[in-house]
């Protein structure tokens, strides 16, 4: 029996692991690549390294402009999710457990922003943040990103205190909680798992933002990882081995905490996709 | 909550009340004002990041695509739908909109099928469908700025790993210029997209495919309906929403496509592999042709409205059901 169930997904196993090697193998290709002379990658292109050179990698994590890069991305990451996270969790409270008038019209006001990408707005946004003299500043990136999350945090967070059960919050009000008491002690405390969710969602956003650190950012001070790469390509088009080197290290992190939330990634996209 | 809940909602709708109460009224009145001001003080940040950061650059956008424009001080030359129409004379805009229906096209034809496949494939009870899922997944976690540089180094004409390969098994030849070739560059970059993006695909698909209840594909099997009628008839009508929703994203992400491009190939060569928003970037930011570059963004909004008002009419009537069934306390 089990035989023939084997011989029967024979061919769906060849086939999967067929595109599990296309997916891996650029990665592999570059982390190789990392550890070897430019000279050598043309001649070895595919096989192990002769001499495994780990100077690519040392000379990268000895110098400062790397985690100077990594640092601002964390920065404006967590700066981003705190923010979208915090103001999206107010307005979902409110359309999740408050009646008003042109509660429905505010909502779909807030789902329109799901219809236009963020290259629509760069333009304007840019001569905007150029006015307010948040050009070179964090800020310049971390409210734009916020201001862009808020329509699928906002529909994600309101699906989820929707579900919380209304006689706790009955409960609560008895008790003599305000509404932003039940808010605070009661609903984001239980909502633990839709609030790891979209940050989680807050996070990778940032994190894999290009064009608004390009726009925002002229001078180096502030780029991010995706910035820096590009730029280190451009500076040693030639040090092919180094380039590998760099831009294998600027995935260890993406790839590290996609390890450990993907369940909350996928989570995430997929609620929002169907929920939105 | 619920009970509280039906009575605001419907005093919210305004059903009047019999005359002696006119007191309690009063005060209910006061109490509805009061309600309603908590309410949308709870708002009051969201949409003021919304409305300043989002909803007005757009509106802006929108009357600066009237001037000729540099970009600085306050637009003044009035020039009417000059900006538009020039747009449609120009072959790059012509070619940006062309380009952006192939790869549409060819994500419909090609990618969201086999991602499809692939979600059935790994639906199903097989040894490591959790390790091919994770694997598949993974490069949707990468920055598509990082992805553009990697697969520029794969696709170096002549040194890089693709051609290497090609070489490996007696293709010699057939690889080339990849980026650099102006017949190519866009398969080229179509072939990135799916490696980036196919799995982000079929993650939907099989989230969609998990919810389709276990007993309507037993029962069509009971009724002696094939595999593929299986498949035709009761899991795809009942995966719709989800490749509606997938669909959508696969058309505005090639509306937008902008960091690919810009890392790879900068539009080029020679615009071959140029989209809306790599024309808007260079008119706007490279040559200061504010005025004429926000039009790219109105007609790039244009065309994402029509393609969201089939989406949003879905979405809305799912609302309205939302509506409707919160007032019997079902979170759904």
């Amino acid at each position: 029996m089990t035989a023939r169930k084997t011989a029967r997904t024979l061919p769906l196993h060849l086939i999967l692991v067929a595109v599990g090697a296309v997916m891996v193998l650029p990665l592999v290709y570059a982390v190789l690549s990392g550890f070897k002379s430019t000279d050598e990658l043309s001649s070895n292109p595919f096989g192990l390294p002769k001499h495994w050179l780990t100077g690519n990698y040392t000379d990268i994590l000895g110098g400062s402009d790397f985690w100077k890069l990594l640092g601002n991305s964390t920065l404006i990451a967590i700066g981003t999710t705190v923010l979208v996270v915090a103001v999206s969790a107010l307005a979902a409270f409110s359309f999740a457990r408050f009646a008003f008038r042109g509660r429905e019209v505010l909502f779909t006001f807030f789902t329109l922003g799901l219809m236009f990408p963020f290259a629509v707005a760069a333009l304007p946004l840019f001569l905007l943040l150029r006015s307010l003299e948040l050009l070179d500043n964090p800020l310049g990136v971390i409210l734009p990103q916020a201001a862009f999350g808020l329509p699928m945090t906002i529909i994600i967070l309101r699906a989820f205190f929707r579900e919380i059960p209304g006689e706790l919050e009955e409960a609560a009000t008895l008790d003599g909680c305000s509404s932003f008491g039940f808010f605070w002690r009661v609903l984001l405390p239980m909502a633990r798992p839709a609030l790891g969710t979209v940050s989680v969602l807050a996070v990778v956003t940032s994190w894999n933002n290009f064009m608004l650190p390009l726009l925002v950012f002229t001078d180096n001070t502030w780029w991010t990882l995706p910035i820096g790469v590009q730029q280190f390509q451009g500076q040693y088009s030639a040090e092919y081995a180094r380039v590998f080197a760099y831009l294998v290290l600027a995935m260890v992190p993406a790839l590290a905490f996609y390890s450990v939330a993907e369940r909350q990634l996928v989570g995430g996209l997929t609620a929002g996709a169907t929920k939105g | 909550m619920t009970s509280t809940f039906l009575a605001d909602k419907r005093s919210g709708q305004g059903t009047d009340l019999p005359p002696p109460e006119k007191v309690r009224a009063r005060g209910r009145a006061r109490r509805r004002v009061l309600h309603w001001l908590t309410a949308v003080a709870f708002q009051v940040p969201a949409l003021v990041l919304f409305i300043g950061l989002v909803m007005l650059p757009m509106v802006f956008a929108l009357y600066a695509a009237f001037f000729r424009w540099g970009g600085f001080g306050m637009p003044s030359d009035y020039v009417g739908t000059d900006n538009f129409t020039d747009l449609f004379d120009n072959p790059v805009f012509l070619g940006d909109l062309w380009r952006c229906l192939v790869l549409v096209v060819l994500s419909l034809v090609f990618q969201l099928p086999f991602a499809l496949a692939l979600a059935v494939a790994l639906n199903q009870k097989l040894r490591g469908r959790a390790v091919y899922r994770m694997l598949f997944f993974a490069p949707y976690v990468l920055s598509e700025a990082i992805t553009g540089v990697l697969f520029s180094m794969v696709f170096a004409p002549d040194d890089g790993l693709a051609d290497h390969l090609l070489g490996a098994v007696g293709l010699d030849g057939v690889g080339g210029l990849w980026f650099a070739d102006p017949s190519y560059v866009m398969a080229t970059l179509f072939l990135v997209m799916t490696w980036k993006y196919f799995g982000f695909h079929m993650m939907l698909y099989l989230a969609g495919l998990q919810s389709i209840p276990r007993e309507l594909t037993e029962a069509a099997l009971i009724d002696g309906a094939s595999p593929w009628q299986r498949f035709r008839n009761v899991t795809l009508p009942l995966l719709a929403p989800t490749l509606r929703i997938s669909v959508f994203l696969a058309v505005i992400g090639s509306i937008q496509l902008f960091d690919l491009v810009w890392v790879t190939t900068q539009g080029g060569p020679d615009h071959h592999s140029e989209t809306m928003a790599v024309t808007m970037f260079q008119y706007g930011f490279k040559r200061y042709q504010v005025g004429y570059a926000s039009a790219i963004s109105v007609v790039m909004f244009g065309i994402c409205l029509v393609f969201a008002l089939a989406y949003q009419r879905f979405v809305l009537r799912r609302d309205l059901e939302g509506a409707t069934t919160t007032m019997r306390g079902d979170g759904k």
